[in-house]
């Protein structure tokens, strides 16, 4: 079985003065599958997918999406590129609307002279498109969608996070502790929502520190430790105490690549 | 892969599995019950001009009952709005830069010194006035550039670098005026169209004065750029929270720059206003108008610590201050007393505000 990975990353350097973040940290991420990443903290997860999501710029090394070299310069970039990411921090302007949240940066203009000439946006279309969106994901019932998102639950607000990332990653989601903030009930919506997206199609990344979370779900899991990836695993093969004791160093793999 | 698909039950880890039975409306978007308090609460936090509007009726009526005939006529409401003119078109440059978490401290010298350019230009050089004019509004931009580009590339807080900048341009004006006033007759001799916003527009008793048009008209324009436009919603999220902004996929840097860009111009719009307001050109004039213009922003309910607020309650803000002068002086009330007025009403506004943001679903 010859697979093509969509997303290729190899030798990344990220140096942030004496310390290094990335260590010559390669890493493969296969069509339609759910790649966990894990690692210690301060091991170098976050660098890794900032790498990949434009946030920051890697020292060296290449990344390729679908055999093309990439290098995005912002976050903007890696989502034109159709990557899109959910941070941890969520990324939400609290004193925004649902709506103008979700299209922050790809906001949709009126047709004709209003739109070309004097800028407008056009809002009825972006309201629908985002009800639309939010609906799709089977998340929750929108009310209001014109409702300024620091009026929303912690669950609600991934939510909405979770949405703008699906409808504007056409090719590859990266979550970054999506459960992490949530009780037992929202963060078991996230998870049928990573599924939901993943039986749509559509490569996940999902970091993430909840083994049980991760078993559950993940296709591969990649161990992150000191800058690099230590080893990818199945997680039909291995128990969640062999992967706490990778990442942690407690136990050496056998098998580097067995699940690559 | 396949038992993914299978309907029930289900997904998950067994202490999961009673989440089926559990209550499902809670991810929806309740309405609860609120008190009157509560709901004066949300109200106000969607519709944040709310409070200036309120406060300016409210001051309205009061120095109506208190100065009687004097206050309501159509020439005192009008003088209010000349009076305010000015003040009104740097409060709305300086609400611009507040709504990004930033404080300009910059924005009247930058009027003084455009309105000083101007005038050199056009009076003693010969410089035909439409270009001085233009000149004026690329030198307010360019200030305007200039602290933005402090802001972003050098990353100084917004309130050192105007402070550094009132200091610099108020001293360039010095300069290039010799600390002398340009007279009336010589800007009416040499370039009138610089005292155009002078003009009034009379009906009644009523003296509209271009410049109280203009002051509305700039308010208008800036408020549909900031709310129907991708560039505005791109100013309250740098505002509300810069990082999320940069992540979310807006150049922040960029909108930042744009910002105090735009907040130059528009000082040296009201440079040419000021031209028509004073009448004479004065390298002295309007030294307190950065605070001033602060003062406005702030009884208008805009936050200073960015992302919130309309910008028309700056314009609110800016006639509230104008009918509390105006009242108390028809009152004959003391000057000071109008100062100190004005001092708890500043307050007063960013207690409300801080409360306002203390709102919950």
């Amino acid at each position: 079985m010859k697979r093509e990975p969509i997303l290729t990353a190899r030798g990344l350097v990220k140096r942030y003065g004496r310390v290094t973040a990335l260590d010559n940290c390669d890493f493969d991420l296969y069509p339609g599958e759910i790649l966990a990443v894990i690692g210690d903290n301060g091991a170098g997860k976050s660098s890794l997918i900032k790498a990949i999501s434009g946030a920051v710029q890697v020292d060296e090394g290449e990344i390729r999406l679908e055999g093309q070299k990439i290098s995005f310069k912002s976050p903007l970039e890696a989502q034109d590129a159709g990557i899109a990411t959910v941070y941890q921090t969520l990324a939400l302007s609290p004193a925004l609307s649902i709506v103008d949240n979700m299209f922050v940066g790809r906001e949709l203009r009126k047709q004709g002279v209003m739109g070309q000439w004097f800028r407008m946006l056009d809002k009825p279309a972006m309201r629908s498109f985002a009800r639309e969106k939010l609906n799709d994901l089977g998340l929750m019932t929108i009310q209001d969608i014109d409702q300024a998102v620091e009026t929303l639950s912690g669950g609600q607000r991934q939510g909405v996070a979770v949405a703008r990332a699906a409808a504007f990653g056409s090719k590859v989601i990266i979550m970054d502790e999506p459960t992490a903030a949530l009780g037992v009930k929202e963060s078991r919506q996230v998870l049928n929502l990573i599924l939901d997206l993943k039986a749509k199609g559509l490569p996940i990344i999902l970091i993430s520190h909840n083994m049980p979370h991760v078993f559950e779900v993940a296709d591969r899991v990649h161990v992150h430790r000191l800058g690099k990836r230590l080893c990818t695993i199945d997680p039909k093969k291995h128990t969640m105490s062999d992967a706490v004791a990778y990442m942690t160093g407690a136990k050496q793999p056998d098998d580097v690549n067995e699940a690559a | 892969m396949t038992d993914m698909t299978q309907t029930v039950p289900p997904r998950g880890q067994s202490f999961e599995h009673d989440l089926d039975k559990s209550d499902k409306t809670v991810a929806a978007f309740e309405k609860k019950k609120r008190g009157l308090i509560g709901s004066i609460q949300h109200g106000l936090h969607g519709n944040p001009t709310l409070v200036p509007v309120i406060v300016l009726l409210l001051s309205v009526a009061a120095f109506g009952l208190i100065a009687g005939g004097k206050f309501f006529s159509a020439f005192n409401l009008t003088l209010i709005m000349q009076q305010v003119s000015i003040i009104g078109i740097l409060a709305a440059a300086q609400s611009l830069i507040i709504l990004t978490a930033g404080i300009d401290l910059s924005v009247a010298a930058i009027m003084v010194l455009m309105s000083v350019i101007a005038g050199n230009l056009a009076v003693y050089m010969g410089v035909p006035a439409p270009l001085a004019l233009l000149v004026a509004f690329a030198g307010g931009t360019g200030a305007g550039l200039m602290n933005g580009f402090l802001v972003t590339k050098v990353k100084l807080p917004p309130f050192i670098t105007t402070l550094g900048t009132w200091s610099i341009f108020y001293a360039l004006n010095l300069w290039l005026s010799g600390a002398q006033s340009i007279r009336s007759q010589d800007i009416d001799k040499a370039a009138p169209l610089l005292k155009f916003f002078g003009n009034t527009i009379a009906i009644g008793n009523a003296r509209l004065t271009y410049g109280s048009i203009l002051m509305v008209v700039v308010f208008l324009a800036l408020w549909y750029l900031l709310n129907k436009t991708a560039w505005g919603r791109h100013v309250y999220a740098v505002g509300d929270d810069k990082d999320a902004a940069e992540l979310a996929g807006i150049r922040t840097d960029r909108t930042l720059l744009s910002v105090y860009g735009l907040a130059g111009l528009v000082c040296a719009i009201a440079a040419w206003a000021s031209i028509g307001r004073v009448g004479s050109i004065s390298p002295q004039a309007f030294y307190e108008a950065n605070l001033h213009s602060i003062t406005a922003v702030v009884i208008g309910g805009i936050s200073l610590f960015g992302g919130r607020g309309s910008i028309l309650g700056a314009l609110f803000g800016a006639l509230i201050v104008g009918v509390f002068q105006s009242g108390l002086r028809l009152a004959d009330v003391d000057v000071l007393w109008q100062v100190f007025a004005i001092g708890w009403l500043i307050i007063i506004a960013v207690a409300i505000d801080q409360w306002i943001r203390k709102v919950s679903a």
